[in-house]
């Protein structure tokens, strides 16, 4: 009892000598979700950064044996019952039903191939800096790849590609949001900061984007990209149709607060004292609820990155051979495809995890955002 | 309140305006027109077509007019009821737009009453039992909820009902009642396939409705009127259903505005992916075939729908809540 008091005190006594970031960090260390978002987002991100070293085949090579080929099953025991740590696979013997012309796979129990950790693959380069042939995993053979996710059609890793499609699907979130903070502080910011008739007209402005029904001009404007242009270009394009529409609840945010603090005694002296009125807005103002605005760019991830799923899903948004999420899922869209090869909804997995877990992080940086409520 | 109407309706009119211009930009975006489009398809297919020929089409289709001529056309047109000419379907738009509607409209209302219906309960029990463990339950479904693609909900729905009920759930009909005129057996067969696009198309507005109704209620139930309300005596349900469920009744009524457009275009991909005849795939063929008069009249018919419905749920809100009047 007297060691917990004493450890209140601390936590007491600490509180009052604490900075504003120590507070957030506190307070957003108790939501415990939240931190599991987190961890699960660093994860993703470290998969998307180092797919390469991840994936046990190549992302793009195709095997035509392996043609919409299951999941390999992981064993830890052999066909004569021993036990060990290190899991195995059987390679596939393919059949075709002569009926219905189905690829039939079947283990071949007299091949056990187990799998090697940090084994020899296929060569990459890390973060551009160096080349190495290291993978995480895999079977140091050839001729007898895994395929822990399953194949998709033309006989590629589903797991590499999920990554490999990481790697865009996540990103594209980042830069749209990057993109839409910068218009939605600029133009928000403004409005904002003058008031008056400024902040009327920027008002409007905004009503009268949010007044565009989103779906169809996503697809009005992404349709509008020329066939001719390659992927780089269609990547940016697509990710400056979607921070279209979002800048918009951002600079409403941002306008929100600040006309709540251009009454701020530190603001009236910024100005007294002869700060222009961008140093103002990005110096004086900015900081003060940076968190808010992070909590906000958090929350609005999720929806580009299922933007961009949906886009590229109908076909409007990024085209095979670039592998994201949608162009993933672009394969899964009918009922023949997944009733025989269900594994190919599994990017679909990936993008749910992502926005929960963008929208749990979202949730705890917005409560733990300001440390002096409650 | 008149003085209010009057605002919001100038300023409809306003966007109205801007939205059009911007709908006839983009149309014009993609490089080239449909009639370019168009010859290279007839002359690749073996049909020669003259010079003449294409000049009278161009002429025709006022193709060579300067473009604020050819807005000018467009927009006075589209006020006048005609939606302009599809030159992939080869009919006017009004007819394939009116086809569509009404299986379109059928699908959504149905939606949006089972996100109400739906939403409005939990919402109200979550913030009522809040964290229970059956409020838990509930806000993590509707995360999930928000988090699953729409087309993705649809995939799932799809191969479960194939692979453990054996039956097909895409389109609206069986093959046998496609065709066939309207009678009973139609009726019970469309029901039967309904119900898969209204929880696929529903789910996401209920998941995210279930989130604004628990949050608002709770922030209402703290406070003081709430406390003086029960300490008169009034009985628990109707302090509850009488004021605070009132003002936390609001989002429901500005979703409306959002509703009304997806009635028409929100079903898009759960329509492509569920091969449904309702709008949503006619418009991206459109799209994607540069089809300008069809793609833009119905970027235009859906901006009209959601200013006019942003425009009836600000009046509505004014009328549930009146302090929105001041502001």
């Amino acid at each position: 009892m007297a060691k917990e008091n004493n450890q209140n005190e601390n936590y007491e006594d600490d509180i009052y000598a604490a900075s504003q970031k120590e507070l957030i960090w506190m307070r957003f260390k108790k939501h415990k979700l939240a931190m599991a978002a987190g961890i699960v987002l660093i994860i993703m991100y470290a998969l998307a950064i180092f797919a390469p070293f991840f994936s046990a085949q190549d992302p793009h090579q195709r095997r035509v044996s392996y043609k919409e080929a299951p999941p390999h099953q992981l064993h830890f025991e052999d066909t004569e019952g021993n036990f060990s740590l290190r899991p195995m696979i059987y390679p596939y013997n393919k059949e075709v039903d002569m009926e219905t012309f189905e690829d039939i796979y079947t283990e071949d129990e007299s091949k056990p191939t187990p799998i090697k950790f940090f084994v020899e693959g296929f060569e990459y380069e890390v973060l551009g800096l160096f080349e190495t042939d290291i993978h995480l995993f895999g079977t140091g053979d050839e001729n007898r790849p895994v395929f822990i996710f399953g194949a998709d059609s033309l006989g590629r890793d589903l797991f590499a590609r999920i990554i490999y499609g990481a790697r865009i699907s996540l990103s594209i979130g980042l830069i749209g949001v990057a993109v839409s903070l910068f218009l939605g502080i600029l133009i928000g910011g403004i409005g904002g900061y003058f008031g008056g008739k400024i902040d009327l007209f920027i008002q409007r402005m905004i009503e009268l984007v949010r007044s565009i029904p989103q779906l169809p001009l996503w697809m009005g404007l992404s349709a509008a990209l020329p066939s001719s242009w390659s992927a780089i270009q269609v990547y940016l394009a697509i990710t400056i149709i979607l921070s279209l529409m979002s800048w918009t609840s951002l600079a409403r945010v941002v306008r929100g607060r600040f006309l709540s603090l251009r009454e701020e005694e530190f603001v009236i002296a910024a100005r007294l004292m002869g700060r222009s009125p961008l140093e103002i807005i990005f110096i004086h103002m900015l900081p003060s609820f940076l968190s808010h605005i992070i909590a906000s760019l958090t929350l609005a991830i999720p929806g580009m990155i299922l933007g961009e799923t949906a886009l590229s899903f109908l076909g409007i948004g990024l085209q095979a051979p670039v592998i994201s999420w949608g162009v993933l899922l672009q394969k899964a869209q009918n009922l023949y495809t997944i009733a025989n090869a269900p594994w190919l909804m599994l990017p679909g997995l990936f993008v749910i995890i992502t926005v929960l877990a963008f929208n749990f992080l979202g949730d705890g940086i917005r409560d733990a955002a300001d440390p002096y409520s409650k | 309140m008149s003085k209010f109407i009057m605002h919001r309706l100038l300023f409809m009119v306003v966007t109205l305006v801007v939205i059009s211009i911007l709908s006839f930009i983009i149309i014009q975006l993609p490089p080239g027109d449909y009639l370019t489009s168009y010859i290279t398809q007839l002359r690749s297919m073996g049909t020669d077509v003259s010079d003449e020929q294409i000049e009278y089409l161009r002429e025709q289709y006022g193709l060579d007019d300067p473009i604020y001529v050819q807005y000018f056309k467009w927009i006075g047109n589209f006020i006048t009821g005609d939606m302009g000419f599809s030159f992939s379907w080869n009919r006017p738009v009004n007819e394939l737009v009116w086809e569509r509607l009404g299986l379109t409209l059928v699908i959504s209302i149905s939606s949006l009453l089972f996100t109400w219906i739906v939403a409005f309960p939990i919402g109200i029990y979550t913030a009522l039992r809040q964290n229970s463990l059956s409020d838990y339950f509930f806000t993590f479904l509707s995360f999930i909820g928000v988090a699953t693609p729409n087309f993705l909900l649809a995939l799932v729905l799809m191969y479960v009902s194939f692979k453990y009920f054996g039956i097909n759930v895409g389109g609206l009909f069986s093959p046998e009642y496609a065709d066939a005129a309207w009678g009973i057996g139609k009726i019970t067969d469309l029901l039967q396939h309904l119900w898969i696009p209204v929880v696929v198309v529903g789910t996401a507005g209920t998941a995210g409705l279930v989130r604004i109704m628990r949050a608002n209620l709770l922030d209402e139930l703290g406070k003081p009127y709430v406390t003086t309300a029960k300490s008169k005596g009034i009985p628990n349900y109707k302090v509850i259903l009488k004021y605070p469920v009132r003002i936390a009744l609001n989002p429901f009524i500005s979703t409306l505005g959002w509703q009304l457009p997806k009635l028409i275009s929100g079903s898009t991909i759960t329509a492509v992916v569920l091969s449904l005849p309702t709008t949503g795939p006619l418009l991206l063929d459109a799209l994607k075939s540069q089809d300008m008069y069809l793609a833009g009249s119905f970027i235009m018919l859906l901006s009209v729908l959601t200013v006019i419905g942003t425009f009836i749920s600000d009046i509505l809100l004014a009328l549930v809540d009146p302090r929105i009047r001041y502001v």
